[in-house]
C-alpha cells in the first residue's frame, strides 16, 4: 500500500539501520577507524614496539626510521608507541565520560520529560545553570579542584557535557509520552516501569545514538585540551594532549613530535564524526532510503 | 428504568451519570466533557457522533480511565469504577479496551507484530508459559484476519487497514466485554473501512462484545450501531436507537447533522439545514444552551435555561426545551 512507503516511521528495527548504514561509504571508514582503534587500544600492550615511558636518552629528537615509525621525543621514547598507549587513554575518557553524562543526563532529562510539573522545573533549572557554564571552564574548575588525574579528568568532562544529553532526553520523552502507542500500553495495564524501560526507551534511542557518538569525539578532544593546558593526565603516562604540549617547544626543530599527536587526535574526531553523521542519516529514515 | 428481566428490557452494560471532565488551560478551565448522562446495553453499539473537539474521544477515554474524570459516576456491570484503586482498576482493564483512532501512532514502531498483541497477556501475566502465550497471539492473528507469516514483521511493514487489526488483536487479548472504538477507520481507505468495520460486526457477534463507537462520520456510524448519542460541546444532546433518530430527529443540531449526510441519487433533493456560526470556543463556556448561536429555534429562555437531557420517548433522550414541538428538516 501507498501508506506503507509513504509513513515509514523514524524508527524501524535495528536490522534496516545497520542496511542504511552500510550503504554509507564514509560512516563505514569511520567505523572501520574505531573499531581499528578499539583493538589497537586493546591490545596495546602486545602491539606497540616500545613501552610508552621507555626512555632511550641516546636516540633522543629521532626523526621517522625503520626503528621508531613515528620518530622519538625529548626523552628518547617511540612516538609510535605512546600514541598508541595514548589511544588507550583516548578512548577510555571519551567512553567513560560520554557514558557519565549519559546516565546522569539522561536519567535526570527521562525523570523530567516523564513526570513533567515541578520535578521537571528543578531539574531543568538546574540543567541551565550548568548549561551557562562554559564546559571547558567548568572542567578545568573541576580537575582543578579534585586533582588532574585520569578519573577526575573523565568527571570534569563528563560534568560539562550533562545538559546536552538531558535536553535531548527530555525532549524525546516529551514527544513520546502523549503518543497513542503509551496510551494503548497503559489501557492494557502496563506499569510506568514498563512503559519507560519497554516505550519510551528503545523510542528515544535513535538521537541518543548519534549524540553520544559525536559526543565521544567532543570529550577526546576536551580531555586532550585539558592534557595541553597541563591540566590533564599527567607524565609519563601517554595521553594525546600533553604529547602536542611537551612537543610544542621543539616544534620549530622537530615537528613530528606535535605532527603525530595532533594526526591521531584529528583521525580519531575525525572518524566518530563520519560515524556520527552517518547514524544520524541511517537512523532518519526520511533523509533518504 | 433499572428492570433486568431478560428478554424485556436488555441489561446495561455501561452506565455514566453526570460525567465531567475540565481541563486547566492558561485561558481558562476547558470543558471538555460537560455533564454527560449516557448507557450502553450489553451486546450493543453505541455509536457518539460529534464535529471536532465535541469531547467524543475525550469522554472515551474517560469511560476507560485513561484520564482521570473530575466528577460523575461511571457504573460498569453495577458498580462505579471511579472509586477503584489501582490495583482493581489493573483488573478492570481486561473487561475494557479501546482501538485507537491512528493505527501509525497507536503501534510502538520498535515492537514486532508479536510483540505487540502479546504485550497485554504478559503484562496481566495470563500465560506463563511462552509457547502458550505465542499459541493465543496466533490464534488472536487468525481472528482478526492476519497472515501467520507476519507475526515477526513491524508495524511500519504494514498497510493501515492490517495495522489496525493487530490494534484489535490487541484489544481482544483479555477477551473484553466492552471495546471503546475511538474513530477506528477514519485513518483508514473507504475501501478497507468497510473490511474493518465489517470484522469488528463479525467480532462482535462471536465475542459478544459491547461497543462505543465513536466517529466523526455519520455514515459509518450509521452503519454499525443500534443506539446513538449525539456530542456537542461536551453535551449528549441527543440519545436515541437508530430508527428513531433517523426516523424522526429531535434536537435542532441533530437534524442539521442527519441532513448533511448525502444521499445517492440523483431525482432526490434534501433541503439541507446549513448552520451558521462556528462552535463556541469550549472553555468557560456560558450558561443556557450550548447551541443557541447556532440554532434556527432559538427562543429567549434558551439563552438562560441549560436544557437538561430529558425522556421524551422510549429510551429516546433529548436536550432542548422544545424537543417534540419542532418539525423534523429531514425527508
Amino acid at each position: 500500500m501507498s501508506i506503507d512507503v509513504k509513513k515509514r516511521k523514524k524508527s524501524g528495527p535495528w536490522r534496516e539501520v545497520w542496511r542504511r548504514l552500510k550503504q554509507n561509504k564514509s560512516a563505514i571508514f569511520g567505523l572501520i577507524v574505531i573499531l581499528t582503534l578499539i583493538v589497537v587500544a586493546i591490545f596495546a600492550d602486545q602491539i606497540a614496539p616500545y613501552g610508552y615511558d621507555d626512555q632511550n636518552l641516546r636516540a633522543r629528537f629521532q626523526t621517522p626510521n625503520g626503528d621508531h615509525w613515528f620518530g622519538t621525543d625529548n626523552f628518547g621514547r617511540d612516538i609510535f608507541s605512546r600514541i598508541i598507549y595514548g589511544a588507550q587513554i583516548s578512548l577510555k575518557v571519551g567512553l567513560l565520560a560520554v557514558g557519565i553524562a549519559l546516565i546522569v543526563g539522561g536519567t535526570l532529562g527521562a525523570i523530567a520529560g516523564f513526570y513533567g510539573g515541578k520535578l521537571d522545573n528543578g531539574i531543568m533549572r538546574f540543567i541551565d545553570i550548568l548549561l551557562a557554564i562554559p564546559s571547558i571552564l567548568l572542567a578545568i574548575s573541576i580537575v582543578a579542584a579534585l586533582g588532574p588525574e585520569l578519573r577526575n579528568v573523565m568527571i570534569a568532562v563528563g560534568v560539562g557535557s550533562i545538559p546536552s544529553y538531558a535536553r535531548i532526553v527530555r525532549a524525546s520523552v516529551l514527544s513520546l509520552r502523549d503518543q497513542e502507542f503509551i496510551e494503548a500500553a497503559r489501557a492494557v495495564g502496563a506499569s510506568d516501569t514498563r512503559l519507560i524501560l519497554k516505550h519510551i526507551i528503545p523510542n528515544s534511542l535513535a538521537p541518543l545514538i548519534v549524540q553520544s557518538t559525536i559526543g565521544v569525539a567532543g570529550a577526546i578532544l576536551s580531555a586532550a585540551g585539558l592534557g595541553f593546558i597541563g591540566l590533564g593526565i599527567q607524565p609519563p603516562l601517554a595521553e594525546w594532549g600533553a604529547m602536542l604540549n611537551s612537543g610544542r617547544q621543539y616544534i620549530r626543530d622537530y615537528p613530528h613530535m606535535t605532527a603525530f599527536p595532533g594526526l591521531a587526535i584529528m583521525v580519531t574526531i575525525f572518524a566518530l564524526n563520519l560515524l556520527g553523521d552517518g547514524l544520524r542519516d541511517a537512523l532518519d529514515p526520511r533523509l533518504k532510503n | 428504568m433499572m428492570g433486568e428481566v431478560k428478554g424485556l428490557q436488555p441489561e446495561r452494560l455501561l452506565e455514566v451519570k453526570n460525567l465531567k471532565k475540565y481541563f486547566n488551560t492558561k485561558k481558562g478551565l476547558l470543558h471538555a466533557v460537560d455533564d454527560v448522562n449516557f448507557f450502553i446495553n450489553k451486546g450493543e453499539t453505541l455509536g457518539v457522533v460529534g464535529e471536532s473537539g465535541c469531547g467524543k474521544s475525550t469522554t472515551g477515554r474517560v469511560v476507560l480511565r485513561l484520564l482521570e474524570a473530575t466528577d460523575g459516576e461511571i457504573i460498569f456491570e453495577g458498580k462505579n469504577i471511579r472509586d477503584y484503586n489501582k490495583t482493581e482498576m489493573r483488573n478492570m482493564r481486561k473487561e475494557m479496551q479501546i482501538v485507537f483512532q491512528d493505527p501509525f501512532a497507536s503501534l510502538n514502531p520498535r515492537m514486532s507484530i508479536s510483540e505487540i498483541i502479546s504485550e497485554p497477556l504478559i503484562v496481566n501475566k495470563v500465560y506463563k508459559d511462552k509457547a502458550d502465550r505465542m499459541k493465543r497471539v496466533r490464534e488472536l492473528m487468525s481472528t482478526v484476519g492476519l497472515a501467520e507469516r507476519l507475526t515477526y514483521a513491524y508495524p511500519h511493514e504494514l498497510d493501515g487497514g492490517r495495522r489496525q487489526r493487530i490494534g484489535i488483536a490487541r484489544a481482544l487479548a483479555l477477551k473484553p466485554k466492552f471495546i471503546v472504538q475511538d474513530e477506528p477507520v477514519s485513518a483508514l481507505d473507504v475501501s478497507i473501512q468497510a473490511q474493518i468495520l465489517n470484522l469488528m460486526d463479525d467480532l462482535q457477534k462471536e465475542f459478544d462484545l459491547t461497543y462505543m463507537f465513536i466517529s466523526h462520520d455519520l455514515s459509518v456510524v450509521k452503519h454499525v450501531s443500534d443506539r446513538i448519542a449525539v456530542m456537542y460541546l461536551g453535551k449528549v444532546v441527543e440519545l436515541a436507537d437508530y430508527n428513531t433518530m433517523f426516523k424522526n430527529p429531535q434536537h435542532p443540531y441533530t437534524q442539521a447533522l442527519l441532513s448533511a449526510i448525502p444521499v445517492p441519487r440523483l431525482d432526490v433533493h434534501r433541503d439541507r439545514i446549513i448552520l451558521e456560526g462556528d462552535v463556541p470556543s469550549p472553555i468557560n463556556p456560558p450558561e443556557g444552551c450550548r447551541f443557541y448561536g447556532r440554532c434556527r429555534y432559538r427562543q429567549s429562555n434558551c439563552l438562560n435555561v441549560t436544557p437538561e437531557l430529558k425522556e421524551v420517548g422510549p429510551e429516546t433522550f433529548v436536550a432542548c426545551h422544545y424537543a417534540g414541538n419542532l418539525k423534523p428538516a429531514i425527508i
